[in-house]
């Protein structure tokens, strides 16, 4: 009854409108951060491929443990690769002096980025890579055009190239991809893959979002009862006036 | 005026009901969004981080000397005693305070005459029990320690002339109340401790 | 306990105060829905101060420290994100609230003669408040904190003569900087509050002195028992207590749901480019002040006419300096024998619901790019400049048609509850 009630408020969400408008052009991805094996699978690609290059300083390990039931053993010995304190936040080794010098940009905090450019954003950017002789690291992206970021995760994707219809402008909704390297997922295995890390970046960038709707929907039940009694004390004072 | 009376007392007791029942859940709703604001003042995830154990590797302390870490902001003594100095803990027992560690000021398997686990290895909190001063080490014997002529190495503490032996122990007629903190603390390895949990905690 | 009461009343007027302002204070028995906002304002300035202490706690004003100390205290610090998350919603809600509370004044006649001072001591109010938004809209030190200051603040640069002094004095550096930041958390978290609360304590012994109007615009005070208490009057306190009560529970419901389920309201009261740290480089693709400011920001962009003398930028400052200027003379450019919309005519009517409608397309256009279309047929600039003659019309035409306007006789005493 009470999950019932929870994801009924969670589809309610979207119809809030969006002050920001957003771009229309982005794939959708279903977001559900009960859904704990997914944010563990998620886990286990953000800190095996993203955390080599990106921060996210504002995560500890030992927080991530406890919310995704990650035994502390597990967490030591397959998550942990730049530190040894569960209680550490999770930061790279990669000195930023280095990044810049290899990349020519440090790379961006990931504790935020499903906040502040939103998950379908972060879903659509990993699946938009393309090879592409003309940039430094023979990587570009549909969606952020001449990324400094390489395609990290081309060995499940592989390799594809693309093409643009109309003018050969780069852009998401134009984009047509040819696979070059068949990777060692299918495509829909690797979209399921993108998805679970999405749903941990979300998590990631408001840890709270686990428990809140379950707290929120305790208070919304007192807060009911609450407006019960407070309307019969109204009515019942208010008998004496005429 | 009689039938006013029975009409005035049946809505007056619905009401007196409800306005203590709804005050009641009020002042507990308002109590209970209180909780997270007060909560918010206690020790936080980044306090808890720098407050977790300590792991130290005693391997390069050498016999009669002390080394000293960082455990959730104090200074926590680690001194590898010689046998001299562990024979000298028993002879000053009549001028101690508290020469059996009878105040619970060390975990169970520190109360002992040496106050540690293993009798070399000495653990102490460097902080002193009279007003929070950090002590001194006097190691030297005799008068070269500057305490007095009869000094067998310890601590002293500058701030209010509290004594203390190689054990953390207090000396009689000085200002600190009791002996130094041992904190919690356990071998990991011969050569590795590990500040700020009991091995039963470990288990 | 009558006994302890008669010490402390011997020494300090406890009773007294209470009798007067509370249990033998006469509110009009009328009073609707509209007149739940004035005490909900204050519950959630309260809350808003409470919240705001146990933030200050944990926040860093500092520029290299002021964005990572806000996400610690939404991760690490025990219940910070319920804290922060009350804090930044209820500031939505204290403007939702108030701009309720100002709007039943234009609905009922509460600014007219003899409440003109509770009118001036609430838009004080309002514009401090603006104030205290605005500043502490700057201290998460998100892009959008930083940018938003910025552009604010250089609205002062266009004070014929000493503008780009003003700004630099404002911001204390020559562009939004730590210096900014540590000066903003001090008006924030001190000067102004203490403004508010003394501006609110002003409101209510102005309100109290003259008492408060009602749905009908009609004074109360002339038919009275033979106690002196008015006939169409009930005690403060248990009636309109017991009222409020009721008010401050949905009010609070309301809130919780957003803090509990959806604390950004898609970008309404936490926009996205605040989750990114303040990037002097980088400017968010659309500079936006949060809702409750864009009304104004809306007229500010509207202003884009060079042939003016001094150039379009001065004048959309003057626009919107004269936007909220224009409503402290309300009490005087309403020139209707009667109080209360009941017994308008229909040119009040229509005048307002056409200001209200402006005001929230204002509001809606200032959030969105000008050159867009997002209404139809026209540009949002050009929607824009429509609003603004029509906000200053309904304010600089009141005279006259509020005159003409064809009113209805008040009844002697109030009608309804």
């Amino acid at each position: 009854m009470k999950k019932c009630i929870v994801s009924v408020l969670m589809l309610l969400m979207p119809l809030v409108g969006s002050a920001s408008g957003g771009a229309g052009n982005l794939d959708k991805v279903y977001i559900d951060v009960s859904d704990q094996p997914s944010l563990q699978r998620g886990a286990r690609t953000f800190v095996n491929y993203c955390l080599s290059c990106h921060n996210a300083s504002f995560m500890r390990y030992e927080r991530m443990a406890t919310d995704l039931g990650i035994s502390e053993t597990l967490l030591r010995e397959e998550m942990m690769f730049a530190s040894d304190k569960p209680g550490d936040l999770m930061v790279t080794a990669m000195p930023a002096a280095g990044a810049k010098a290899w990349f020519g940009v440090v790379p961006p905090d990931l504790s935020l980025t499903a906040r502040s450019r939103g998950a379908d954003w972060i879903y659509t950017y990993l699946r938009s890579f393309y090879t592409d002789e003309s940039t430094t690291t023979g990587w570009n992206n549909a969606l952020f055009s001449n990324v400094a970021m390489p395609h990290v995760l081309y060995q499940w994707q592989g390799a594809r190239s693309a093409t643009f219809e109309g003018g050969g402008v780069a852009d998401v909704s134009s984009v047509r991809y040819q696979s070059v390297v068949p990777g060692t997922m299918t495509g829909r295995e690797y979209d399921a893959a993108i998805r679970d890390l999405t749903n941990f970046m979300v998590y990631l960038a408001e840890p709270a979002k686990l428990v809140r709707y379950e707290i929120g929907f305790w208070v919304m039940l007192f807060m009911g009862v609450f407006i019960v009694l407070a309307y019969l004390l109204k009515k019942e004072y208010w008998r004496d006036v005429h | 005026m009689a039938e006013d009376k029975t009409e005035e007392s049946q809505p007056n007791r619905r009401r007196q009901f409800l306005t203590a029942l709804t005050s009641a859940v009020g002042v507990a709703g308002a109590g209970a969004m209180m909780v997270p604001l007060v909560a918010s003042m206690s020790p936080s995830a980044r306090a808890r981080a720098a407050g977790a154990p300590v792991e130290v590797d005693i391997s390069e302390l050498r016999e009669g000397r002390m080394m000293v870490v960082e455990w959730r902001g104090k200074p926590v003594w680690i001194v590898r005693r010689s046998e001299k100095m562990l024979a000298d803990l028993t002879e000053i027992r009549d001028q101690l305070a508290d020469p059996d560690s009878t105040v619970e000021q060390q975990p169970a398997y520190a109360a002992n005459d040496h106050r540690s686990i293993r009798p070399e290895i000495l653990v102490l909190l460097g902080v002193c029990t009279h007003l929070g001063c950090a002590p001194t080490k006097k190691f030297e014997r005799g008068a070269a320690s500057g305490v007095s002529a009869d000094w067998r190495g310890g601590f002293f503490c500058p701030c209010h002339g509290s004594r203390f032996d190689l054990a953390g122990r207090v000396f009689k007629n000085v200002p600190a109340p009791t002996n130094l903190e041992v904190p919690p603390h356990s071998f990991v390895t011969a050569n590795r401790i590990l500040i700020g949990l009991d091995s039963e905690e470990t288990a | 306990m009558s006994k302890f009461m008669t010490w402390v009343d011997e020494r300090f007027p406890a009773t007294k105060v209470w009798e007067e302002h509370i249990s033998k204070y006469y509110a009009p028995k009328n009073l609707n829905f509209w007149y739940f906002f004035g005490s909900l304002a204050m519950v959630v300035m309260v809350l808003q101060i409470l919240t705001g202490i146990f933030l200050t706690m944990h926040y860093k004003p500092d520029s290299s420290l002021a964005f990572a100390s806000v996400e610690y205290i939404m991760r690490d610090v025990p219940g910070g994100w319920f804290i922060r998350y009350l804090h930044s919603v209820g500031a939505s809600m204290l403007f939702i609230v108030v701009y309720l509370h100002m709007f039943r004044g234009l609905l009922y006649g509460s600014h007219r003669s003899p409440r003109e001072l509770i009118w001036l001591l609430g838009m004080l109010l309002y514009v401090t408040l603006m104030a205290e938004a605005f500043f502490g809209y700057l201290l998460p030190w998100g892009n959008m904190s930083y940018w938003g200051a910025q552009v604010i603040i250089s609205l002062f640069g266009a004070v014929p003569g000493i503008g780009p002094g003003l700004s630099e004095w404002i911001r204390g550096d020559f562009v939004v900087s730590d210096a900014t930041l540590n000066r903003f958390f001090a008006f924030h978290v001190i000067l102004v509050p203490l403004l508010l609360s003394l501006l609110v304590y002003l409101h209510i012994v102005a309100l109290h002195k003259v008492g408060g109007n009602n749905p009908d615009g009609i004074d109360i005070k002339k038919d009275k028992d033979a106690s002196g208490k008015p006939l169409d009057g009930i005690a403060f306190h248990p009636y309109y207590t017991v009222k409020d009560n009721l008010g401050v529970a949905v009010m609070m419901t309301a809130l919780l749901a957003v803090v509990f389920f959806v604390p950004e309201l898609g970008g309404w009261f936490l926009e996205k480019d605040n989750f990114a740290p303040a990037d002097i480089l980088q400017t968010p693709p659309e500079i936006v002040p949060l809702w409750y400011l864009t009304p104004y920001y809306s007229i500010l962009r509207a202003v884009t006419f060079d042939w003016l003398p001094g150039g379009a930028k001065l004048w959309g400052v003057l626009a919107m300096g004269a936007a909220i200027v224009v409503l402290f003379f309300l009490p005087w450019l309403d020139r209707s024998p009667v109080r209360s919309i009941r017994y308008r005519g229909w040119m009040y009517k229509t005048a307002l619901t056409l200001f209200v409608i402006t005001f929230v397309m204002l509001g809606y256009l200032g959030t969105r790019n000008p050159s867009h279309v997002d209404l139809g047929l026209l540009k949002n600039v050009t929607w824009s400049q429509i609003g603004l003659v029509v906000y200053f019309a309904f304010f600089l035409l009141m005279p006259i048609y509020t005159r003409m306007d064809r009113t209805k006789p008040e009844p002697d005493r109030v009608t309804g509850q």
